[in-house]
């Protein structure tokens, strides 16, 4: 065995120097600690799971926007420090997680979560405790009254304004729609807000089929689906639910009868399962590579997870990643420090444009006014390269007009 | 609700049970022969999507995939039943089932580090694309074809288990080893091609999944679930219990589809607690076996 002969070559002076580094490395995290130094910033997203595509790309953008800050020097001399955790999309763990990260690990802000139930969960634990969270999924349950606190932020778009503009995009005065939806927080939002962009259109409803979350399959809902002849089908659920979802439909034949609409067309399902299936299907998104023509801040991110990355592009979950730390940092920036109440002052007055153009933090309920956009997934002999997935069919540029008003949300105005 | 919906909704069905019989078949014979409760299989099952799928690409037909992945996969499935399986027959049934449970771990996080996390498509073969006028509605010509697969796999089976020699030994092994190597029949010879028989039955299941979900490392832990269910219900063991449990599972989430979609996971877990209550030992099983 090598190992044996290296440990005989061992000479006391080498066994010490060894000890005294081991020690040197145990001690520093202490060291650390005591004074205070790194800015500590929780990160709780399913890095396993059907959503672990999407989460792992929020990693990767979070911790680019750590990076680029720590190579300018930090936030007043401090290091920054993301500590990610696994929460398995289950909104116990990632109140366990959470918690754990607020109490024992003593972080500053937690920004994260992948699910719109996690999100509550993990928003629960933070107000409780006065502790800032930044919220990188969609919800519209977490900018109501109920549920809001100062703490909370949300970064990501809401189902509200998704489906509004997704809706403007693809449905006519008329036209017959059916929904297949995933059976939990996420989809019954999504669902609301297309009912609403419906009505306010004037399409009909012809039937909604919930279906359990995280099924495999989805052949049993597309006779009766098929049945109900719609001229658009929406299919309101996440990560590889949507991926299996549409390529059923697809085996199905249902793109010969109606349209596939989705609420949020993602990056990386759209490349598990391939442009013939994705092509025609049109979805809402909060930012996509592409844009970087037409938008400095898209191109100089691209360029930075580029550099970080090996070549790869950012996806749409990972810019969440990127804009969430990325303008809590700015605000800490601002702040001088971790102060809570005044980075949450920071953030509430902060004007920030990260990926694709400007955004800010509505006073009222803290949601991130930003441009929407709609995507339509391109036919394969359309496309310039691998990585020329989508073509823009809109780019709604933010507005507050696009959310529900404050009072509407329970908030006092 | 008309007739031609309520057909079209047992198709979807049956197609549904196919793959679950074929997973549950591979479970079913190891158990009821070997004694191992294998916890690998759903990941053996994933492993067996990954192998069609590179097969299939390297050979450039999804046929090859299909023929090739089960048996390179059953050979595989040998290379464990003889290195850390065998160590542990005689032992209590714990002993497999946490040296497989353990496997399921190594094999998922080994495909994550070579293939990584995300999903990959495995392409429909082009023959089998699209739907077939069944003059009553559409239905996909590759879960038409997956039904009649299934059905030839399950025909031929029978045919050796019951009709020649290699089956004889095998149904006199599972009865009783010791009057078998009595006879002079090398009985470690037979639970090696048994527990092979059982990875390769899971590892079609997975080639013949693929082309209808995406292929990922996860794929296979609900259908672990699933195929634990089948066989409960069925009977642990038995073979006649598999079938049609795996189909009555299939056409039960399929109707419940139907009139209550949100409760289509849940009632193959209400069917086998109402099999429990009134069967303990499942439809087709035999009462007070344990391994």
């Amino acid at each position: 065995m090598p190992k044996s002969a290296s440990t005989s070559k061992i000479t006391r002076r080498t066994a010490l120097a060894g000890l005294s580094a081991g020690a040197a490395l145990l001690a520093m995290p202490r060291i650390g600690r005591a004074a205070d130094e790194t800015i500590r910033i929780g990160f709780p997203t399913p890095l396993t799971g059907p959503f672990a595509a999407e989460a792992r790309d929020q990693v990767k953008c979070a911790e680019l926007a750590v990076k680029l800050v720590n190579d300018k020097g930090g936030i007043g001399g401090r290091k920054v420090e993301l500590l990610v955790r696994d929460d398995k999309l289950n909104a116990g763990e990632a109140a366990t997680r959470t918690l754990e990260l607020i109490e024992k690990d003593k972080v500053h802000a937690v920004v994260g979560a992948l699910s719109s139930a996690v999100q509550l969960a993990v928003n629960e634990v933070t107000r409780a405790r006065g502790v800032i969270y930044v919220s990188i999924s969609q919800s519209d349950t977490i900018n109501e009254a109920k549920d809001f606190s100062k703490y909370t932020f949300h970064e990501a778009l809401n189902p509200h304004m998704t489906t509004a503009a997704v809706a403007r995009q693809t449905l006519k005065k008329g036209m017959k729609v059916a929904h297949l939806v995933a059976d939990y927080a996420y989809g019954h939002e999504m669902l609301r807000g297309f009912k609403r962009a419906q009505a306010a259109i004037g399409a009909d409803n012809v039937g909604e089929i919930l279906h359990p979350f995280g099924a495999a399959d989805y052949s049993t809902f597309m006779p009766r689906l098929m049945s109900m002849r719609p001229d658009v089908l929406c299919i309101s659920n996440f990560g590889r639910d949507q991926a299996n979802a549409i390529k059923q439909a697809v085996d199905f034949g249902v793109k010969q009868q109606m349209k596939i609409v989705v609420p949020v067309i993602l990056h990386n399902q759209r490349l598990a399962v391939g442009p013939e299936v994705f092509e025609g299907v049109v979805g809402g998104a909060n930012y996509y590579w592409g844009l970087e023509g037409q938008s400095k801040s898209a191109a100089a991110f691209n360029a930075a997870f580029k550099a970080a990355n090996g070549g790869a592009i950012p996806t749409d979950y990972g810019a969440y990643g990127y804009s969430g730390v990325g303008s809590l940092l700015a605000a800490m920036q601002t702040a001088g420090g971790t102060d809570t109440d005044k980075v949450v002052d920071a953030l509430e007055k902060l004007q920030y444009d990260l990926t694709k153009g400007p955004q800010h933090y509505r006073k009222c309920d803290h949601q991130s006014v930003q441009s929407v956009l709609v995507l339509e997934s391109k036919k394969k002999s359309a496309m310039a390269g691998d990585n020329d997935l989508f073509a823009v069919l809109a780019n709604d540029t933010g507005s507050d007009d696009m959310l529900r008003s404050c009072s509407e949300l329970g908030h006092a105005t | 609700m008309d007739l031609s919906l309520i057909i079209m909704q047992l198709l979807s069905g049956i197609a549904l049970g196919a793959v679950l019989v074929i997973t549950a078949l591979g479970l079913t014979i190891v158990f009821g022969m070997l004694g191992v409760v294998n916890f690998a299989h759903g990941a053996l099952f994933m492993i067996g999507a990954y192998a069609g799928l590179y097969l299939a690409s390297l050979t450039g037909s999804f046929w090859w995939g299909l023929l090739l992945a089960p048996i390179l996969i059953g050979a595989f499935g040998m290379l464990i039943e003889f290195v850390l399986i065998r160590r542990l027959y005689g032992r209590s049934i714990d002993d497999p089932l946490l040296l497989t449970f353990g496997l399921s771990y190594v094999l998922v996080e080994g495909v994550r580090i070579v293939f990584g996390s995300d999903g990959i498509p495995f392409p429909t073969p082009p023959q089998l694309i699209g739907v077939l006028d069944l003059g009553i509605g559409f239905f996909p010509r590759y879960r038409l074809f997956v039904i009649v697969l299934v059905a030839v796999v399950l025909l031929a089976l029978w045919l050796t288990l019951e009709k020649t020699r290699i089956g004889l030994i095998v149904r006199a092994g599972a009865r009783d080893p010791t009057i078998m190597q009595v006879l002079g029949v090398d009985i470690g010879r037979v639970w090696l091609a048994i527990f092979g028989l059982g990875v390769g039955l899971a590892a079609l299941g997975g080639v013949l999944a693929g082309p209808m979900r995406s292929v990922n490392p996860e794929m296979g832990s609900l259908v672990l679930a699933e195929a634990f269910v089948v066989t409960v219900i069925g009977g642990l063991g038995s073979i006649v219990g598999a079938v049609v449990a795996g189909l009555m599972v299939g056409i039960s989430i399929s109707l419940v589809a139907l009139f209550a979609p949100e409760m289509a996971t849940i009632v193959m877990f209400a069917l086998m607690a109402v099999v429990l209550l009134i069967r303990p030992q499942g439809l087709f099983g035999v009462r007070g076996r344990t391994a």
